[in-house]
């Protein structure tokens, strides 16, 4: 399988506190990762440094497609086909539904007018076909804040749907959903593999992730602790290999 | 419905009609009119003699606008989350480029350019301060406000110049002059302004990011909005709008003093917050902003038609922004 996605000698430090070291991460195409590991192992400054958001330490090479990327940005990132949901749903609260959807990538006119007919209508088309917005209670005026924790997350989703992406990065997306909004939000990840395309989920919950991933990578104090394919393990070994991470820092193999 | 379907409204019971929705969308923007006529009815009441006469509208319409022309583009700087308390310095400031170039060169066009740029320079000095370096802005701005006026102090000796010369000109008649033998310029100035910066902050890119800025920073930057150009290209608004305010009065009066500014601090706030522009950022309206503009001017007629003396606009100006304020607090806290 052909890498989508590959991460080399990655290390990201704050200060003196080393976030990601020395990570070697890839994704195939047409393949689901699922990424665990604790509070503060490293999953979403990883995440951060794959969308352009933060810019690894010297040493580091990102990997796109087999073509190294000398400087990766959050509007690169999109260009290429890299969406993420994120766990905080990166949502603005006090915003139209519409102004949401296509927040940092408006649709616009010459000299940066804003196509704010077309927003409204892609939006008023993704409500049904996407979101399942079926009541007059909610349009494409809408507020976000007025939102169920489920409708927000169908927000995020279909805007990650929305722009066509090749990989999707899915942050802790379970995060405070009913059970019936999480079966849906895994339907959603098998989707993507149905469509041919790649993603990364990360979850706390080793259920969902066990659910839909292909291989699993545990990282744990910043580093790639193991990782293994899922047809390897069952559900309760991997549960026992996780809790002896916690404990040494290593996965057994 | 959709495999795909994630999510289902929460309140999925409850029809909005078409009423309903417009007066949710438009709260903000009708909340003030209802506002400023009910202070104008009142008026009305307490002081038919004055408020009955056109000459007053004409008033408003002449020294309104020499603070409207800062609260307008101060309201963009406010919905991303941040504040410029040096706008009445920068007046000055301006100014002060137009009074160093005029007795270079005795052009009052070459004046009047410089002392856009020079407000567009402490616009962009206040909007690196506060994005480059990342000291807040209410303490930046007051940094630069005394900054500013002292800089105009240093430079003008303390003492005004006069613009009598351009009297006669086309820029005092374009911009300070009367159109139709009665309606102030100043007046069709403060309109253009406010209808291009609505443009702007609704139906252009840089106005979503200014939205966006102010609602979630972290959100927009995750999605890829340079939050950090889109505050400092308020801020150069800003600037450069208290320079044109500068120089609209001083024309108007057709002199410079380099105190300019210092008189119009509480009422251009007053006008933005009353306006219903979020203290938190995110939102705000420009309309909301010119009607309160014109609340905030016909307060201070109001306060001289009742009798009382000017000590009480200062109070009055106080108390608005404290009301206003409190106000958009109580909500935002219910709301969160």
């Amino acid at each position: 399988m052909s890498n989508v996605l590959q991460l080399k000698n990655i290390n990201k430090t704050f200060g003196e506190v080393a976030a990601v070291h020395d990570v070697n991460f890839e994704v195939g195409t047409n393949e689901i990762v699922g990424l665990l590991g604790d509070n503060g192992a490293g999953k979403s400054t990883l995440v951060k440094i794959i969308t352009g958001y933060h810019h690894p330490d010297a040493g580091g090479e990102i990997f796109w497609k087999g073509e190294k990327l000398d400087h990766l940005s959050v509007a690169r990132a999109h260009q290429m086909g890299i969406e993420v949901v994120y766990q905080e749903r990166a949502l603005a609260d006090q915003q139209s539904l519409w102004r949401n959807i296509f927040m940092g990538r408006e649709l616009t006119h010459h000299g940066g007018i804003l196509n704010v007919r077309g927003m409204r209508e892609e939006t008023r088309k993704l409500m049904r076909t996407s979101m399942g917005f079926t009541s007059s209670a909610i349009t494409t005026e809408s507020t976000v804040k007025t939102f169920s924790g489920g409708e927000r997350q169908g927000v995020a989703i279909t805007r990650a749907l929305y722009f066509e992406a090749e990989l999707v990065i899915l942050d802790e997306p379970t995060m405070g959903l009913s059970l019936s909004e999480t079966k849906k939000c895994l339907d959603f990840v098998d989707g993507i593999r149905k469509a041919g395309k790649a993603a990364i989920f990360i979850d706390h919950n080793i259920f969902h992730v066990y659910a839909v991933a292909d291989r699993i990578v545990v990282l744990d104090r910043g580093t790639i602790a193991g990782q293994f394919m899922r047809n390897q393990l069952s559900l309760q070994e991997l549960t026992d290999r996780l809790y002896h991470v916690a404990q040494t820092g290593q996965l057994e193999q | 419905m959709s495999d795909n379907n994630i999510a289902r409204p929460l309140s999925e019971t409850v029809g909005a009609g078409p009423v309903v929705r417009f007066l949710r969308k438009y709260a903000l923007q009708l909340g003030i009119l209802a506002v400023g006529i009910i202070v104008w009815l009142l008026f009305v009441v307490g002081s038919p003699r004055t408020f009955m006469s056109g000459d007053i509208y004409i008033s408003f319409m002449t020294t309104t606008p020499y603070f409207a022309l800062m609260a307008i583009p101060l309201t963009l700087v406010v919905i991303t989350g941040e504040i410029d308390l040096s706008f009445g310095s920068v007046m000055a400031f301006g100014m002060m480029g137009y009074a160093v170039i005029f007795k270079l060169t005795g052009s009052f066009w070459l004046g009047f350019v410089a002392c856009l740029i020079f407000g567009l320079a402490a616009g962009l000095l206040n909007g690196i301060i506060v994005v480059k370096i990342g000291v807040p802005s209410l303490v930046a701005t007051i940094g630069t406000q005394f900054l500013l006026s002292g800089a105009v102090m240093i430079v003008t000796n303390g003492a005004g110049i006069g613009m009598t010369e351009m009297a006669n000109s086309g820029l005092h008649t374009a911009l300070v002059g009367k159109a139709f033998g009665v309606i102030p310029m100043q007046f069709f100035w403060t309109l253009i302004v406010a209808a291009v910066i609505w443009f702007f902050l609704n139906r252009h890119r840089f106005g979503a990011h200014v939205y966006l800025t102010g609602d979630n920073i972290d959100s927009a930057r995750l999605m890829g909005v340079n939050v950090g150009r889109t505050k400092i290209i308020a801020f150069c608004i800003v600037g450069f709008m208290a320079a044109f305010a500068g120089f609209v009065v001083s024309a108007a009066v057709q002199f410079y003093w380099p105190t300019l500014g210092s008189g119009y601090l509480l009422n251009t706030l007053a006008s933005v917050f009353l306006g219903g522009t979020s203290v938190f950022g995110g939102m705000g309206t420009i309309f909301g902003t010119f009607v309160a503009s014109f609340i905030i001017g016909a307060i201070n007629a109001g306060i001289v038609a009742a009798g009382l003396t000017g000590f009480w606009t200062s109070f009055i100006y106080g108390l608005i922004i404290v009301a206003s304020v409190s106000i958009q607090t109580v909500i935002s806290r219910r709301l969160h």
